[in-house]
């Protein structure tokens, strides 16, 4: 555990993270991640977050060593996609045992590695600890050691366990477990000026492939993607990169700045969401290359393809805007994506009412700050009830948010987008950014939601089937006596026969009320003599249907 | 009548288990006003959390004791402690259900000692219904959670009787297993409220994650049965328990209050309905109403039109016990042929399961199995959707969780009309596939080494 403990105080002592500069030792010693309340809102673990940052390896295995609640509750939940093996979306769990937890766990892992190797042959194992084993004292990066030189293929333990702390946390123990046993350790077939890695991208529902064909067109190459479709081999030969772009800018900031410090290669932190962002990272990635050797000719290109794509992009929101004046936004992200997202929205001329920062960094709340002006309204932390109760009250028009929260919005019969990772959408580059404008578009504009906030006819005060029910109830037992007059008045002079020589108080009501029993005395008791066929007809079946006095008599 | 084993694996792959913390927290959200909370690390209700609301569609409440390293180590008093206290301050539950975890019972946490120190400490929690289950994760699985937390519900909050006192002969309790959805507690209401009884179902999942819209938000369970509802089931003349796996809360109500028992191991199929609404009609002294007639008789006529295209199907069926022997049993007797079974944990009923042999396993042995014996229809919750693709046979989602379509919890499975349901949509399924994938080519006979090798469209 002490190895552990040394790992995550490094994770911390992180010199590039402008965040940790500006804190005071004791704070840098806390991280920037809170400890979770008890009984308070939950997030994931330490464990979780690792699992996430790395399961976008497509073509390795992943073993979860543990007891069945991490991964038999968890697995198959996130829609990273594959251009090659599934094997990443198949689940491996040693199922701690009973008798494992007292006798110790080693065993059964290695056991399941072996067992893996040789039905599956991954390119790699990652191996994740959990809470039990790391409070048994499992020693997974000794057993990963063993397995390692016996079995001949990599297996890298991913030191994890959940109760160390949050998902973030996990994330970058997880790059720790990279830049420790992968990064590095292979060597790539050839090389060429436009290489670059992206960090910190997981190709959500492929949304990745919406962007990778600009950088083809522009000849550059994805050396390795940590981790979105990500290759075991890329990624053990992404040293070999001229620079690189960190796509998220929580999750592995640990991976980029500590491969520029023993690799040297630049990064910056980016985004594909929105046009501008899209656009000024291409530009970005350019410059850099530029600025290490690649031909200056690329920079041309460059503008040549961001201007053409802007150029289509705005055309397409253009038809939006009219749609979304005066549209307000609910925007609860968790905060990692606020800023660029919330740039995006206001390219559409979308109003944000409000932006949650949670989990936003001091930087990335200055960024909102400089995106939405002064009126950036940041909401620190919103319980569900206060969602509830804004959404209710119609403070917004629609809420973007991750899928935890969507019944808070939808119960208050809100539109509601997920923007989360459980979404199906993709939403990067410019053609996600367009077609995030029609989701949101589609949502809005749901003939649902005008049928769903209609209350039903019951609860409506106004026009209560209950008051209109006992009014009738009334009528019938004052009408003692039948008596045309008062029917008429009471159902009000609604016409049911279309013949023009009836009397316009007829009606299916006073028909029955009066206990008429032919058309001759109806005719005459409504002073109509000459009845048409069809009104004739109808008043027949109607004192058909009505037994008679005389009838109900003789019965 | 089967046989029991185990794979032998060290390597669980593709689980078709879930942790029987979770389980508990599923009885808990039963309850109306309720809070769920597991005493171990955030993550572990994090995914709980998760795997609900991606099977319901619906906001679920679940809370955590947030077991820090250091907590862990030290012992988690004090977490339970805050929780409990955060818990009611911001919540105002009308019950806090706690259950533990890997974690806690790998430490050996004593939680009924912490409940009793925190109600000496803090007397405004005297009134606040604290219940506390033991559920390791390294032991048993999903349904063993359910049903424990079932049991322990009922010895903790139903009032004891007097064995000799009069009973309310129009009240009957329901004790549901988890392979049940809301769906099915409608069903078995909507029959038992037709003979004129007054059901009370524990746990209610149908109150509480049956996807209705709430007046105002709540925190907790939006329905559910009252903890007041529950001090008073002693007072019912029958308890009707569904699935072997509640044997165990029936006895303890019995135990309790002296109300007997009557336990259906099965609603799904038509003999199982006939004995269900027999015996209904036994304990409300009620003759059968004219609607059951009739739906008998359209269930009847389903398995009439289906057996053509469910008879002969060699079936393959991964699930926890209750519901695998349920659905499986049922597809028997409309001539499907057992062949490949896996199941989460050891049961009563698994011997009963008809056929040679059900595995306590994974998804992958049941996807090998499958495989080598050649199996045509998959049955599985929604994890099994890989294997289905990868064999390339029609599936059919049963049980939790079903997080890849929607309605998960209206599917009905009991009674003649659940029954006829369940025939149809495997009916069409099988249809469907015959459509698209079984249409015989020109390759179907071709000739081989061995002359011509018939290697004819699956027979339907
Ligand atoms: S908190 Fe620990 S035990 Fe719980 S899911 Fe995370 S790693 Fe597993």
């Amino acid at each position: 555990m002490t190895s552990l403990s040394a790992t995550i105080q490094g994770v911390f002592n992180e010199a590039n993270c402008v965040e940790n500069a500006n804190k005071s030792a004791a704070a840098r010693k806390k991280g920037c991640t809170k400890q979770a309340q008890p009984g308070g809102a939950v997030g994931g673990c330490a464990f979780d977050g690792a699992k996430i940052a790395l399961q976008p390896f497509t073509d390795v295995a992943h073993l979860v060593h543990g007891p069945i609640a991490c991964e038999g509750n968890s697995w198959d939940n996130r829609g990273s996609a594959s251009s090659g093996s599934d094997l990443w979306r198949r689940s491996f769990t040693t199922d701690m045992q009973e008798i494992d937890v007292v006798f110790g766990g080693e065993k059964r892992l290695y056991k399941a590695i072996r067992e893996i190797i040789r039905k599956y042959h991954p390119s790699a194992i990652f191996v994740y600890q959990t809470c039990v084993p790391a409070m048994i004292g499992d020693d997974i990066d000794a057993v990963c050691k063993i397995a390692t030189a016996k079995c001949g293929r990599p297996v890298i333990p991913v030191n994890a366990p959940g109760f160390v702390g949050s998902k973030n946390l996990g994330n970058k123990l997880a790059g720790e477990a990279l830049l420790r046993y992968v990064i590095g350790t292979q060597e790539p077939d050839y090389t060429t000026p436009y290489d670059i890695n992206l960090i910190g991208e997981y190709n959500l529902s492929g949304e990745f492939w919406q962007v990778k064909p600009l950088l083809d067109e522009l000849g550059i190459r994805v050396l390795s993607c940590i981790s979105g479709d990500g290759r075991y081999r890329d990624v053990a030969c992404s040293h070999r990169a001229r620079a690189a772009m960190m796509v998220c800018s929580k999750s592995l900031i640990n991976v980029a700045s500590k491969m520029k410090e023993r690799y040297g290669i630049p990064f910056f932190e980016g985004s594909f969401y929105g046009i501008q962002d899209s656009s000024e990272s291409l530009r970005e990635i350019a410059r850099m290359l530029i600025e290490r050797g690649a031909p200056a000719e690329l920079m041309e290109r460059t503008e040549l393809t961001v201007a053409r794509e802007e150029a289509k992009a705005r055309a397409a929101i253009e038809f939006f805007k009219p749609r979304f004046a005066g549209k307000k936004v609910l925007l609860v992200t968790g905060g990692v994506k606020s800023w660029s997202v919330v740039a995006a929205l206001q390219e559409a001329g979308l109003e944000i009412v409000g932006t949650s920062v949670k989990k936003s960094t001091m930087k990335d709340k200055e960024r909102i700050q400089k995106v939405m002006g002064h009126d950036a309204h940041m909401i620190e932390d919103l319980t569900p009830r206060e969602m509830y109760k804004m959404l209710k009250e119609a403070k917004a028009d629609i809420m973007l948010s991750g899928g935890k929260s969507q019944f808070v919005a939808l119960k208050t019969a809100t539109p509601w987008l997920d923007i989360n990772q459980e979404r199906c959408h993709a939403y990067m580059g410019y053609l996600g950014i367009v077609k995030l404008m029609e989701e949101i578009d589609k949502a809005l504009y749901n003939p649902i939601w005008d049928q769903l906030r209609k209350p039903a006819p019951w609860d409506d005060a106004d026009v209560s089937w209950k008051a209109k029910s006992l009014a009738q109830v009334e009528v019938a037992t004052v009408d003692v006596e039948p008596n045309l007059e008062r029917v008429e008045k009471a159902r009000g002079a609604k016409r049911s026969f279309r013949c023009q020589n009836l009397d316009l108080g007829v009606t299916k009501e006073s028909v029955v009320a009066l206990g008429s029993t032919t058309v001759d005395d109806i005719a005459q008791r409504t002073k109509a003599p000459d009845v048409c066929g069809a009104s004739e007809r109808a008043i027949v079946d109607m004192t058909a249907a009505q037994p008679t006095s005389t009838q109900q008599a003789a019965e | 009548m089967a046989i029991v084993t185990s794979s032998n694996k060290a390597c669980s792959s593709n689980p078709l288990k879930m942790s029987q913390p979770i389980g508990g927290s599923f009885a808990f959200l039963g309850l109306r006003g309720a809070m769920p909370l597991l005493h171990g690390s955030q993550g572990c209700t994090s995914f709980g959390l998760t795997l609900f609301v991606r099977h319901f569609k619906e906001a679920v409440p679940l809370q955590t004791t947030a077991m820090s390293e250091v907590a862990t180590v030290l012992g988690g008093y004090e977490n339970v402690e805050q929780a409990i206290l955060n818990i009611y301050n911001r919540t105002k539950p009308e019950i806090i259900g706690i259950n533990s975890t890997g974690v806690t019972e790998t430490k050996g946490d004593d939680v009924e000692a912490f409940i009793r120190l925190i109600r000496q400490k803090h007397p405004q929690l005297e009134k606040v219904p604290l219940v506390y289950v033991s559920t390791p994760d390294f032991k048993d699985a999903f349904q063993d959670g359910w049903e424990r937390t079932v049991a322990r519900v009922i010895e903790v909050l139903v009032d004891p009787v007097d064995a000799a006192a009069p009973r309310d002969l129009s009240r009957v309790n329901v004790l549901p297993g988890c392979h049940l959805t809301p769906g099915d507690l409608d069903e078995l209401r909507t029959i038992l409220e037709d003979f004129g009884l007054r059901p009370s179902f524990l746990p209610d999942i149908a109150g509480s994650l049956d996807g209705h819209i709430p007046d105002e938000f709540t925190p907790t369970t939006i329905g559910g049965i009252g903890v007041d509802e529950i001090a008073t089931m002693g007072q019912a003349a029958w308890t009707i328990a569904i699935g072997a796996q509640m044997r165990r809360a029936a006895e303890a109500m019995q135990a309790r209050t002296g109300v007997p028992f009557r336990l259906f191991e099965r609603l799904c199929g038509l003999v199982p309905s006939d004995v269900f609404i027999a015996s209904v009609s036994e304990i409300s002294g009620k003759p059968v109403p004219p609607k059951y007639r009739r739906q008998r008789g359209q269930l009847a006529d389903a398995m009439l039109d289906a057996h053509f295209h469910i008879g002969g199907r060699k079936l393959a069926i991964g699930a926890e016990p209750d519901l695998l022997f349920d659905i499986s049993s049922m597809l028997y007797e409309m001539g499907a042929q057992l062949t490949a079974a896996v199941t989460t944990t050891a049961s009563p009923v698994l011997e009963r399961v008809r056929m040679g042999e059900v595995v306590i396993g994974d998804l992958e042995d049941l996807e090998e199995l499958a495989k080598t014996r050649e199996c045509d229809l998959l049955i599985s919750h929604s994890h099994g959707r890989q294997a289905a693709a990868r064999l390339n046979i029609p599936f059919y989602r049963a049980g939790f969780p079903m997080f890849d379509r929607l309605g998960a919890g209206h599917q009905m499975t009991v009674g003649y009309r659940g029954t006829r349901e369940l025939i149809f949509d495997l009916a069409n399924l099988i249809i469907t596939d015959r459509e698209d994938n079984r249409q015989p080519t020109p390759d179907t006979w071709r000739i081989t080494d061995n002359g011509l090798h018939v290697v004819p469209p699956r027979p339907n």
